[in-house]
């Protein structure tokens, strides 16, 4: 782990196109250059979205598909299987998919116009105001499955009893998910946390095959400005300083996250838990 | 005794195939001897192409004993992606494509090319000025092989349901046809802008009309863009741009990959035309499914002319492949390469074809009217420009491309485009 990151370090500091010996030092002007390129604040903004926007819409509606499919409901099984599909779907093929559905006068635009709303059809992926809202509606459907997936572990790590400790104290259901429930799912909730943040920080591959950062840089991710800038130029030593400040950033967020939201659950357990990568 | 000498024979005879073993690994990693074995990478990896590259190096290996040609036919992008690899380890095959510009003055200065200019002298010759962008500081590193030129492909029966009788030539009759289009109620002209080099293409050509030829070779060895016909050639496009032109969706639109591109909008019928290189045929044909793209109803026409522009109006804006020696590749190469140019194998070339000759010899091969049209205009074009981004090589090619496709999106001015080169080639 420690060699590509120490090398990564070393061509950061090297105006360098790949070819030939490192001879050309520009110490930290790589870096200034990637702080002052407005293209790569922008998706640094991007990334934040992202992971706010991840959370904010993948909680509560992972959480309560969640509770919803832990009930003894007709087509449980089904409708896991259903949610959790697209996580298991392999992301290019899912893209490219998401790509044919999504072009002009492609089916999204038929289905929308067959319920009637004809003026609401978009260029999904072509309008730089529309773009990354389409790309946050196709991350959330490939997403979601995973936060359903562990909040459904998690509730299998709930006792029984609790329940009906509850519920012969007259709790309702509701107040028996919020009271109980959700608290108890706690660790796994902050688990899955950090597994978004991490996972928002580094995306690539879907928002390569949707819209490659486009259009006008509207979806431009920290990722996608590193291949689109970096290697693809053949700049080599700027591309490992954005490699270098996407590393520090994560590591920093995880580190903070470690400390401030993981820490009560590895606190309090008697065995640590580790996030799964 | 006898018997002795023929065992030392024998071993004299091991030690040396162990040795032409040795030699021929050492080749395949690009450190060849003078034993004649040549390693060659080529992008014609289906038929007819990849047969005929069988057959010429067969034939070029009978014409010259104790030559061995190992071939390896690959599809473009993985060429290219090995090409960059073999670069960057010093690794290169001994008979590879160069793309000319920027890219090969790369390989040049890291030392990684043979000069070919006295070498090859005689092809040099025959080739003519299509060798300009394989040059670098006036020696030729690498033969062409195939040069294209960029021009309006278009379907001719949707012009004629327009009532447009003759292909626009200048840009006020390109404004015209764009209403007249309109009118009809069929998409002008479709733009990959999505790829970002589809809608650069339009930037190069209004500069090639608005700048003259001298000012552009300066521009291109000085990367000094602080001429003002790069602005105006930035003015004319936002006057296009504003004309409307493009298909729905244009800025997310991707070059060639699948039906919805740009290609396979003209391809399908639902545009009319599309600005695009010698490879859109076959491009076109790839995205029907009765494989026959446009058929009869492909047309072309040269980029239309720029009223007041400094820059010829018969200009061409292209680019091609070309054949290089690695700069450690056997003496023999450059007979092999000047072999691949010969009046023989460009004319077999061109009657499968395989890519637009540069050999004038086999210009009446070409059999594609479509494309014999393009080659007259190249023929008889002043000069042809190597598309910018080659000539200015990855980093700044690819700032002046970021920056135009912002400019169909109107989030960039013309100014801004100059200056966005300027910034990454270092001379703001």
């Amino acid at each position: 782990m420690v060699v590509p990151v120490v090398q990564a370090v070393r061509y950061s500091v090297f105006d360098w196109n790949g070819l030939g010996p490192l001879d050309d030092f520009v110490g930290l002007a790589n870096y200034a250059r990637a702080l002052q390129d407005t293209v790569f604040t922008s998706a640094v903004l991007n990334n934040f979205l992202i992971i706010g926007l991840s959370i904010a819409i993948q909680l509560p509606l992972g959480l309560g598909i969640a509770l919803l499919l832990n009930r003894e409901i007709r087509g449980r099984g089904f409708l896991r299987v259903v949610i959790f599909m697209p996580y298991v779907l392999a992301e290019v093929v899912a893209g490219v998919v998401w790509v044919l559905l999504l072009q002009p006068n492609g089916l999204v635009d038929a289905v929308v116009e067959g319920v009637g709303l004809g003026g609401l059809t978009q260029l999904w992926l072509g309008d730089p105001e529309v773009a990354l809202g389409t790309v946050m509606v196709v991350l959330t459907w490939k997403y979601l499955g995973l936060a359903v997936l562990l909040f459904l572990a998690g509730l299998q790590g709930v006792p029984e009893d609790v329940y009906e400790a509850a519920q012969l104290d007259g709790a309702s259901w509701w107040q028996v998910q919020r009271r109980i429930t959700i608290p108890l799912l706690g660790p796994t909730i902050r688990t899955w946390g950090f597994l978004s943040m991490i996972g928002s920080l580094q995306l690539f591959d879907m928002v390569w095959i949707l819209t490659g950062g486009g259009p006008a840089n509207s979806t431009v991710t920290m990722a996608i400005y590193l291949i689109n800038q970096g290697t693809e130029r053949g700049q080599y030593g700027y591309a490992s300083a954005v490699a270098v400040i996407l590393f520090v950033i994560s590591l920093v967020l995880a580190v903070l996250y470690q400390q401030f939201i993981l820490r009560r659950d590895t606190d309090s357990a008697p065995t640590p838990r580790k996030a799964v990568r | 005794m006898a018997r002795n000498r023929a065992l030392s024979a024998v071993a004299i005879l091991a030690t040396a195939s162990v040795l032409t073993a040795c030699g021929g690994g050492d080749s395949d990693a690009g450190g060849g001897e003078s034993d004649g074995t040549m390693t060659w990478w080529h992008n014609s990896n289906s038929d007819p192409g990849k047969a005929y590259y069988e057959q010429v190096a067969a034939d070029f290996e009978e014409a010259n004993p104790g030559t061995t040609i190992e071939i390896s036919a690959l599809a473009h992008e993985d060429m290219l992606t090995r090409l960059n690899a073999a670069f960057q380890t010093g690794d290169t095959p001994d008979v590879y494509m160069e793309r000319g510009g920027g890219e090969l003055a790369d390989h040049v200065e890291a030392g990684l090319t043979m000069d070919l200019s006295e070498a090859a002298a005689d092809t040099i010759e025959t080739i003519g000025s299509s060798v300009n962008g394989w040059q670098v500081d006036g020696a030729t590193y690498a033969l062409p092989f195939s040069v294209g030129v960029v021009g309006f492909w278009y379907n001719t029966e949707l012009f004629e349901q327009a009532g447009i009788t003759e292909p626009p030539a200048t840009m006020e009759e390109l404004d015209a046809a764009v209403q007249a289009l309109k009118d009809a109620g069929i998409q002008p002209i479709s733009v990959g802008a999505g790829d970002k080099w589809p809608a650069a293409h339009y930037w190069y050509y209004t500069a090639l009309r608005e700048c003259g030829q001298d000012v552009l070779e300066d521009a291109v060895t000085t990367l000094d863009f602080s001429d003002p016909c790069f602005v105006a050639a930035g003015e004319d496009l936002e006057g296009l741009v504003a004309t409307e032109p493009f298909n729905e969706g244009f800025l997310g639109t991707p070059a060639q990959e699948g039906p919805a591109s740009a290609s396979g909008l003209l391809a399908t019928e639902q545009v009319a035309m599309e600005l695009a290189g010698h490879w859109e045929p076959g491009v076109m044909q790839g995205l029907t499914e009765d494989g026959e793209g446009l058929g009869e109803k492909t047309g072309w026409f040269p980029f239309p002319s720029v009223e007041g522009g400094d820059g010829a109006p018969d200009a061409a804006l292209g680019g091609g492949d070309a054949w290089a020696c690695a700069a450690d590749a056997p003496p023999v190469c450059v007979d092999f390469v000047q072999h691949l140019l010969s009046d023989e194998v460009q004319q077999g070339f061109a009657e499968r074809d395989m890519g637009l000759p540069t050999n004038p010899a086999a210009n009446d091969a070409v059999s594609d009217p479509a494309l014999a049209d393009l080659i007259e205009y190249r023929d008889s074009a002043p000069y042809v420009q190597l598309y910018f981004d080659t000539a200015f090589g990855e980093n700044v090619g690819g700032a002046m491309n970021d920056e135009i496709a912002l400019l169909f999106a109107g989030q960039a001015t013309p100014q801004d485009v100059v200056d966005a080169v300027q910034a990454a080639a270092g001379t703001a």
